[in-house]
Formats: C-alpha cells, sequence, structure tokens
C-alpha cells in the first residue's frame, strides 16, 4: 500500500518522460496519475486505524550487513502530512496544465518525481531511506527552478542547493554514526542516542530545510524564482519534510540532547518566528510576503514541536497542514495575478477586486485563514501551539501571540495592496478575472481549509499518539 | 620425459583469453582487408573480453578459498576473479564506445592493445609477488602508453602518450626500487612470505614499503602522485580514457589493498596513516582542480582523483567492511566513469572539437537519453540517491567510522560538498543555460547514429542505477571476494 503510494508517481514520472505525447497531452496523464494517486491515498485512509502506531508497513531487507531495509509505513501524523503532499503536488500539476508552458513532458515527469519522493520522505521508518528519499527531492527541485524558473534562477538554484546539501551531508554523517553505534538504521529498531554532534546533525539538516532562523539564506531567492506551482510545493510541502524529520528522527531519538538545547531551539525559532514577521511586513511583493510568512510559519511550527507535548506537537501537525494549504493556495494567486499583470510587486498591483469578485473572494479567504482568524484552522493550530508551549513557560506563548498580530498586519497589507488601494499601474482594465479552470484548481485548495476550519479535531486528534509514542522510547 | 609444473588453466583462462583476442586482433590488421579491418578488431576485442569476463565468473564461482599458484608468484582467488569480472566488463564498455570511432590507421593495433592492457590487469590483479606484480603492472601500463599516444595526427595525443610514458616510467622505477628494498629487508618476494618474514620496523622495509605506495599511487592516480592524470586524460582518444579511468583504477586499488594487507599486516598502524593522508590529499586536489575546469576531459581527470580518494579511505579501514566497500564502490565508480567519457566521445564525434563546458550546453535537449544518461553520472558522482553512488559513499564511510577514522568522514564529508559545484555545473551546461547562451557549433549535418556508444552509454546508466537497487548481490560478491582476504 505505502509502496504502492511512493512508486505511483515515480514510475508515472517515468512514462511521462518516456512517451512522446504533445504538451497538454503529457500534463493530462501527469494529472491522471496524481489523481490517482489522491485516491490511493483516500484508500488508506479509510484502511487506517488511527488509535495505532505504525501500520501499512513494507519492510524488505536492502543490504543486510549494515542492517539497512527498506522500510516504510505511515503515523496518522505522517498520514496527514502526506495527504498534504498529494493534495498540493496534485494541484500543482493542474495548475501547470492549464497554464502550459515549454518542454512539458520533462516538467510534469519532474513534478510527479518531486511528488514521490516527498511522500517517500514521511513514509520512511529506515535512515538511510529517508536520506534517499530526502535528497531525492532536490534533483526534481533544482532543475525546476534551474530550467523554468525566473531570470535570476541560476543564482537561486546555486544557493538553494549548497544550503541544502550541507545540511544533507552533515545528516548523512549523523546517519552513519547514529546507525552504526545502534547496529541498525531502522528508526523502529533503534534506541535513543545521547550525542550531541549527531543531534545537532541532524537537527542542521533540517533547520536548513525548514527554514529557521538563521538559516534561511536559500529562501526568498528561491521562492521568487520558481514557477508558481513550484514555489507552491516547496514552501507548502518540502518545508514539512523538516518537521517530519524533527519529529521523528530529532525528537524521538535524541530526547536528552533536546532537553538540553530546548531553550535554545525555541529562542532560534522564536527569533524566526518575529524576524520572519517583520520581514514580509516590509516585503516589497506578493511572493515576498507569502515566503517570509512561510518562514514564520515555520518558527511557529517548530516551537510546537519542540514544547514537547502533546498539545503543542498536535497543533504543530494541524498547523503544517493550514499553511501547507495556505500558503500553495497563495503562491498560486500569485502565479494568476502575475499571469494578468507581469508582476507580483505591490509598486505596480491595487485595486484588482473592482471587477474581479471571484479573484477577490479567494485570495481574501484564504488571506483570512492565514492570519489566523479566530474560527479558522490556523487559529486552531495557533492555539494549539501556544496552548502547548504555555505548559513549557508562558513567555514563549506571549511572543507567539504577538507574532499572531504580526500575520495578521502582512497578511491585510498583502490584501489591500493588491485588491484595493488604486488601480495600479501594471494593472490593465482588461486583465480578466479568475479563469473557470483556475478556479476548479484553487477551489480545492480553499474547499479544504474551509473544512479543515469547520473541523480541525480531524487532524489534531488523529495525529500523534503521545503516550504511545512515550511508553515506546523511554 | 621433462617434468613441468602443473599450470592452473582455469586461473589464467581470462588473461589467455585477452591475450589471444589481442594476438588475433593483431594478425587482422595484416590479413584482413582494410574495409572490414574495424569491424573484425572490434569484434575480437569485444569477444576477448566478453570470454574474459565468463572465466573470472566461472573462477570466482569456483575458488571457494584462495590457492597460490606456480610457486606462490600469482594467486587463484575470488579478490583478483571480481577484479577480473570489472577489469573485463570495462573492456566491454570501451570496445562499444571506441566501436563508433572513425579511425583510419592502425584499427587493428588499437583494439589489439586495448585487448592486451586488459590482458595485463587482469593478470597484475592476481600478483602475490613482487616480480609479477611488477610484470603485470609495465605489461599494461605500456600497452596504455601507446594508445595514448595513437592519434597520431593529434599533438595532444602525442603529448599524452609521452607524459603518461614518462611519468609512469618514474613511478615504476620507484616500485621497483621499493621491492629491491623490500627483498633486501626481508630476502623474499612473496607477499605472504613478506608477513612471515616479520622483521619488525625496519627502516629498509618502511622505505621499500613507502616506495611500493608511492608506485601504485601513480597508477591509482591519487594526489600527490596525480600530475599527469588531466593531461593524459584529455590528450588519450576518449575510449582509451574511458577505459583507463575505470580499470586501471580497479587494478590498481585492488592491487593496493592485497599488497598491503597481505604482505604488511605487522606494519598496518604506519601505512593506514599513509593512505588515509594520500585520500585527504586526493580528495582535496581533485575538488578543488577540478572547479576550475573548463574542459571536461580534464574536470573528469580530477574528479577521478578525487574518487581515488574516496576508495583509498576504504583501504585506509584495513578492515573487511572496508575492502567490501572498497569493491562495490568500484561498480558503480567504473560504470559511471566509463558511461560519462561515453558521453564525451559522443559529443567529440559530433563536434569534432574538444568538448568543454560551453558546447556542452544545450546537450540535454539535443540528445535527450546521453543528456540524461550525464546527468544520471553527475549525480552518481556526487552521491545522490538512485545511484550507487550514494551507497558506494556511505560504505566507506561506515567503514571509515568503524575503524575510528571519523575524521576521515569528515574529510569525505566535506569534499563531497565541495565536488557539488563542478558535478552541478556539468548539469547547468546540459540543461539550465539558456538557449539565447547556446551557441551550437554542430560540425555539419545530423550526428552519426552510434547504436554501439548508445549500447554503452546505457548498461553504465543501469550498472549505476540497478547497484543501488540491487546492493545485497553485489556487497555479496565483494564479501566472498574480501573474504581472501587475511583480516
Amino acid at each position: 500500500m505505502t509502496t504502492a503510494l511512493i512508486v505511483l508517481p515515480l514510475a508515472a514520472a517515468l512514462v511521462v518522460w518516456m512517451l512522446p505525447l504533445p504538451g497538454r497531452a503529457a500534463g493530462a496523464l501527469a494529472l491522471l496519475a496524481a489523481l490517482a494517486e489522491v485516491t490511493l491515498w483516500a484508500v488508506a485512509v479509510g484502511q487506517f486505524d488511527f488509535a495505532q502506531g505504525l501500520q501499512l508497513e513494507d519492510r524488505h531487507s536492502w543490504f543486510s550487513d549494515l542492517g539497512v531495509s527498506y522500510h516504510v509505513g505511515f503515523f496518522g501524523y505522517s498520514l496527514w502530512l502526506a495527504g498534504l503532499t498529494v493534495v498540493v503536488c496534485t494541484i500543482a500539476i493542474a495548475f501547470a496544465t492549464w497554464a502550459g508552458g515549454d518542454r512539458s513532458r520533462g516538467y510534469h515527469g519532474l513534478l510527479l518525481f518531486l511528488m514521490g519522493s516527498i511522500v517517500g520522505v514521511f513514509t520512511a521508518q529506515d535512515l538511510l531511506v529517508f536520506y534517499v528519499f530526502f535528497e531525492a527531492m532536490l534533483i526534481p527541485i533544482y532543475v525546476l527552478i534551474g530550467v523554468w524558473g525566473g531570470p535570476r534562477r541560476l543564482r537561486a538554484t546555486a544557493t538553494f542547493v549548497i544550503y541544502t546539501m550541507a545540511g544533507s551531508l552533515l545528516m548523512l554523517a549523523a546517519i552513519i554514526v547514529f546507525g552504526l553505534s545502534q547496529d541498525t538504521f531502522s528508526l523502529v529498531d533503534s534506541g535513543v542516542s545521547s550525542n550531541d554532534w549527531v543531534f545537532l546533525g541532524f537537527l542542521l539538516a533540517f533547520a536548513v530545510k525548514a527554514p529557521i532562523f538563521p538559516f534561511h539564506g536559500w529562501l526568498v531567492d528561491a521562492y521568487r524564482e520558481s514557477p508558481p506551482e513550484v514555489a507552491a510545493i516547496l514552501s507548502g510541502v518540502v518545508s514539512k519534510a523538516a518537521v517530519y524529520g524533527l519529529l521523528r528522527i530529532v525528537i524521538e531519538k535524541f530526547p536528552q540532547p533536546v532537553e538540553q538545547f530546548q531553550s535554545t531551539i525555541l529562542a532560534f525559532a522564536t527569533i524566526g518566528l518575529i524576524y520572519a514577521s517583520v520581514l514580509a511586513f516590509r516585503a516589497p511583493d506578493i511572493r515576498g510576503v507569502t515566503a517570509y510568512s512561510s518562514m514564520a510559519q515555520m518558527g511557529l511550527i517548530t516551537i510546537g514541536l519542540f514544547s514537547l507535548n502533546e498539545l503543542g506537537i498536535n497543533g504543530a501537525i494541524v498547523q503544517s497542514v493550514a499553511h501547507g494549504l495556505v500558503s500553495a493556495t497563495l503562491f498560486l494567486l500569485a502565479g494568476m495575478v502575475e499571469l494578468r499583470t507581469g508582476t507580483s510587486s505591490f509598486a505596480g498591483l491595487g485595486g484588482m477586486a473592482r471587477g474581479r469578485p471571484v479573484l477577490a473572494t479567494v485570495l481574501m479567504t484564504t488571506g483570512i485563514i492565514a492570519l489566523a482568524v479566530p474560527g479558522s484552522v490556523a487559529f486552531a493550530g495557533e492555539f494549539l501551539i501556544l496552548a502547548g508551549i504555555y505548559g513549557v513557560g508562558w513567555g514563549w506563548s506571549v511572543i507567539g501571540a504577538a507574532a499572531i498580530v504580526l500575520a495578521a498586519m502582512y497578511m491585510l497589507r498583502l490584501i489591500s495592496a493588491v485588491l484595493h488601494t488604486a488601480r495600479g499601474r501594471d494593472v490593465s482594465e482588461d486583465a480578466p478575472d479568475v479563469r473557470p479552470f483556475e478556479l476548479a484548481v484553487v477551489v480545492p485548495l480553499v474547499a479544504l481549509l474551509l473544512v479543515l476550519s469547520a473541523w480541525p479535531a480531524s487532524i489534531s486528534e488523529r495525529s500523534y499518539l503521545f503516550e504511545q509514542q512515550s511508553e515506546a522510547s523511554p | 620425459m621433462i617434468p613441468t609444473p602443473k599450470v592452473d588453466w582455469l586461473a589464467l583462462a581470462p588473461t589467455l583469453a585477452l591475450l589471444g583476442a589481442s594476438g588475433v586482433a593483431l594478425l587482422g590488421s595484416v590479413l584482413v582487408p582494410w574495409w572490414m579491418r574495424r569491424f573484425f578488431s572490434a569484434l575480437i576485442a569485444f569477444a576477448g573480453f566478453v570470454t574474459a569476463g565468463v572465466f573470472a565468473a566461472i573462477v570466482f564461482d569456483e575458488t571457494a578459498n584462495g590457492l597460490p599458484l606456480l610457486a606462490e608468484s600469482f594467486t587463484r582467488d575470488r579478490l583478483g576473479a571480481l577484479a577480473a569480472l570489472i577489469v573485463a566488463g570495462a573492456g566491454v564498455l570501451s570496445v562499444l564506445v571506441a566501436w563508433g570511432d572513425k579511425r583510419r590507421d592502425h584499427v587493428g593495433e588499437y583494439y589489439a592493445l586495448l585487448a592486451a592492457a586488459g590482458a595485463g590487469m587482469v593478470f597484475f590483479v592476481t600478483a602475490s609477488n613482487l616480480m609479477t606484480l611488477f610484470l603485470g603492472l609495465e605489461w599494461f601500463s605500456i600497452a596504455l602508453y601507446i594508445l595514448c599516444a595513437m592519434d597520431t595526427h593529434r599533438e595532444a595525443s602525442l603529448e599524452s602518450g609521452l607524459k603518461y610514458l614518462i611519468v609512469g616510467a618514474f613511478g615504476s622505477s620507484i616500485l621497483l626500487f621499493g621491492s629491491a628494498l623490500v627483498y633486501g629487508a626481508t630476502g623474499t618476494i612473496g607477499f605472504s612470505e613478506i608477513a612471515a618474514a616479520d622483521v619488525g620496523d625496519d627502516v629498509l622495509l618502511l622505505a621499500g614499503l613507502a616506495m611500493l605506495i608511492a608506485g601504485l599511487g601513480f597508477k591509482a592516480s591519487a594526489a600527490p602522485f596525480h600530475m599527469w592524470t588531466p593531461d593524459v586524460y584529455q590528450g588519450a582518444p576518449t575510449s582509451v580514457t574511458a577505459f583507463m579511468s575505470a580499470a586501471t583504477k580497479v587494478a590498481a586499488l585492488v592491487v593496493t589493498l592485497r599488497l598491503l594487507v597481505v604482505a604488511f599486516p605487522e606494519q598496518a598502524d604506519l601505512w593506514t596513516v599513509a593512505i588515509a593522508v594520500i585520500a585527504i590529499v586526493s580528495l582535496a586536489v581533485g575538488n578543488f582542480a577540478a572547479l576550475v575546469q573548463r574542459d571536461v576531459k580534464r574536470l573528469l581527470a580530477y574528479s577521478s582523483v578525487s574518487h581515488a580518494g574516496f576508495m583509498l579511505i576504504a583501504i585506509a579501514a584495513n578492515s573487511e567492511l572496508g575492502a567490501r566497500a572498497l569493491l562495490y564502490y568500484l561498480i558503480p565508480y567504473g560504470a559511471m566513469s566509463i558511461g560519462s567519457f561515453a558521453v564525451v566521445a559522443a559529443r567529440e564525434r559530433e563536434l569534432q572539437a574538444p568538448v568543454t563546458l560551453d558546447n556542452l550546453g544545450g546537450l540535454g535537449w539535443e540528445r535527450p537519453f546521453l543528456g540524461a544518461a550525464l546527468w544520471v553520472f553527475m549525480l552518481g558522482f556526487m552521491g545522490m540517491p538512485l545511484t550507487g553512488g550514494l551507497i558506494g559513499k556511505f560504505y566507506v564511510f561506515s567503514a571509515a567510522y568503524e575503524a575510528g577514522w571519523w575524521w576521515l568522514v569528515v574529510a569525505g564529508v566535506i569534499a563531497t560538498a565541495i565536488s557539488l559545484y563542478y558535478y552541478l555545473g556539468v548539469i547547468r551546461a546540459i540543461y539550465l543555460r539558456p538557449a539565447a547562451e547556446l551557441r551550437p557549433a554542430i560540425a555539419g549535418g545530423s550526428p552519426p547514429l552510434d547504436p554501439p556508444l548508445q549500447v554503452a552509454v546505457f548498461l553504465s546508466v543501469a550498472v549505476t542505477v540497478g547497484s543501488f537497487f540491487f546492493v545485497q548481490p553485489l556487497i555479496d560478491l565483494a564479501r566472498d571476494a574480501a573474504a581472501s582476504l587475511p583480516f
């Protein structure tokens, strides 16, 4: 089951690459495969028992002398993260199919490949398998940005790859040390470790991926230069690989160092949260705001994870899913605005609400959810995180709450700069409203956000089984 | 009746098959009419390498325990058989790469020398005394000197052959000098007898050991004995470079492993440090020098220096895991190396000019298959997933860590990080360059179809990717081979 979820998009990628189809047909085929993947995921949810731990496992020995096996399976929270992945990637593929573009076969194949490897990351139960998928994500991203990105894409890809690879190579060393000292690379069989260096190796890799302050140097360039649907996947889904890694590896395998470094990590996450929020408020374009808000949210999610209690961790999972959907929607909307005006800079935008009610409604809804208005899923997530961190120290939750105010400031600024104020110089009178197909792409995301807003407990009560985990690893 | 020593013909079969092929190809260059000479000699060399591979596989299968042969001058064991198998595989691929070469003169000699070099290597990896070691080394080296200088109309090729000859002869003489010193210290030349002589830390012996390491270092192109590598790799015909980069490295590193482990177990605390230092120097030199290369063959040459560093880390581990890591690493490395030179050869034939990062531009879109293949090879060199390169590095680092060389792991990780820059540079050149920047300088018309080369590239990709998925069978082979060494 789990293997099928990983292999289906990878196999589909190969088919799309090999078959000499014209552009739109390749896109349609990719979309079909992606929809099949969503169905498969829904079937997996149907089979899943959220009261239990690891399920839907597949395990085969890969090479036995070092104790490495191909081992995949789902926990409640990773099933949600995988769901986020398949949904966002499917939407991204649909958007790319609609938007057209050259070298469509290569593009859609890479998107499918990316989808498969991200699902792989969320299911990996063996350190080397995790590393394989974690690195495999980089390959398509590098080409997707490098070939189809904006004018400064070469710099963006170089920075992105150097940052992330530096992190992951440290992780490789950490994996080797951890695995050899435990005599197994399995995340299920291995015990806990108290080696600070190994801990830091893992932590750094995920801090770069998230990104957590001060490892965010690659962020803005990568998000600005990517095609919109790739930026949606990057900020919505790829950053969540860090969440899975922090939770499954750092927090579960290194309880002692985590406790020791908890305040330091929380301090960096909080600084990142505030700093990124301020930067988002100052950013001159839609993508900049979304990129920095994404970083701020990752800071908040990290705070939730490192509150190390049930409320905080489940809040972090809810917030991960919510932010994934929000930020994907925002990047796709940015893409639509760019398609109409040729810019995402606020200097040239404004007044787009007039005569474009659909765009205004969608952007407004997403923006309001993003700023965590009470009743929204983001509010639920943030509330849980703040409640969780309150147990660690009330000061953290005060700062976290302050950040929510900042979120309101930058999101409202974004909404008003795009939709309201005077008509910008790049907005032509006859720039059309959101077209039906575009709407069909965005509506599922917004609808999911609304459903989750109505019922956030669907995730928060079905993700991280705190009792069981802490019993399993004393 | 004259008493003759019993000869184990099966153990010699891989070597003899290649020698035979070499002889037939040579005869063919005189007897076969010119219009089918190229096809004939390529076919013979191909058949020779295939036969050698089959015999090596049989030897591997039938030799559970190592047997010393002919007064212990060489050994029939699984280590030698596996190395011979890899060399034969590299030879098969190189013949396929060379097939489409529009060489007009010396074509028979070309394939004859290729087979002879292969024969020398297959013999070299079984050597178990210093005399046969030197014999094997010179045997394949001399064939390679001529092969490098084969394109007599190109100055670069002549320069390459001459440089390789001079530097190679220097390396060989150091090796020979070292052998003499070791003989002086122990009174014997057999590997296991040297170990048994047990003369301790005799200065003569240690000097000899150092010289032996240096001599083999020349062949493995490990820094600081790598000076010839970029010039020779760049100037030699590309199919020869492909063969050298894979097969010579296999032979030299396997023999280094065998020599050090079998003959010098007492001095292990010294030579592991020496090998570790050479490994680090190779990593540093190879990676930093590759950063600034524009010529793709030079870039790959420095990359091969840095990979020699990675593989020496495995030798420095001086453990069975290390031997396994080395033997595993050689398989995907050989495939990636030949494969990437094959792509370079294809581009060279198309452009009729040396391939640089500039004129590689757009390859990925013009020739989707070759471009994707080169992409896979670069990912393999980087140690990215879905290629055996990752597993190879994983094993090498694991072996180093288990042997207590944690700083070698750190050095390897840093080196890998640096190497990303130039490997990604190749990928950038083939995919990421904007169309406006590309000035394709195609020599005229669409490129000739070259099915053998495509097959070689395809096989290399298959090995590179397949070694990622089927680690266990390869590791089993490597374990069986490593079991013939006395750890």
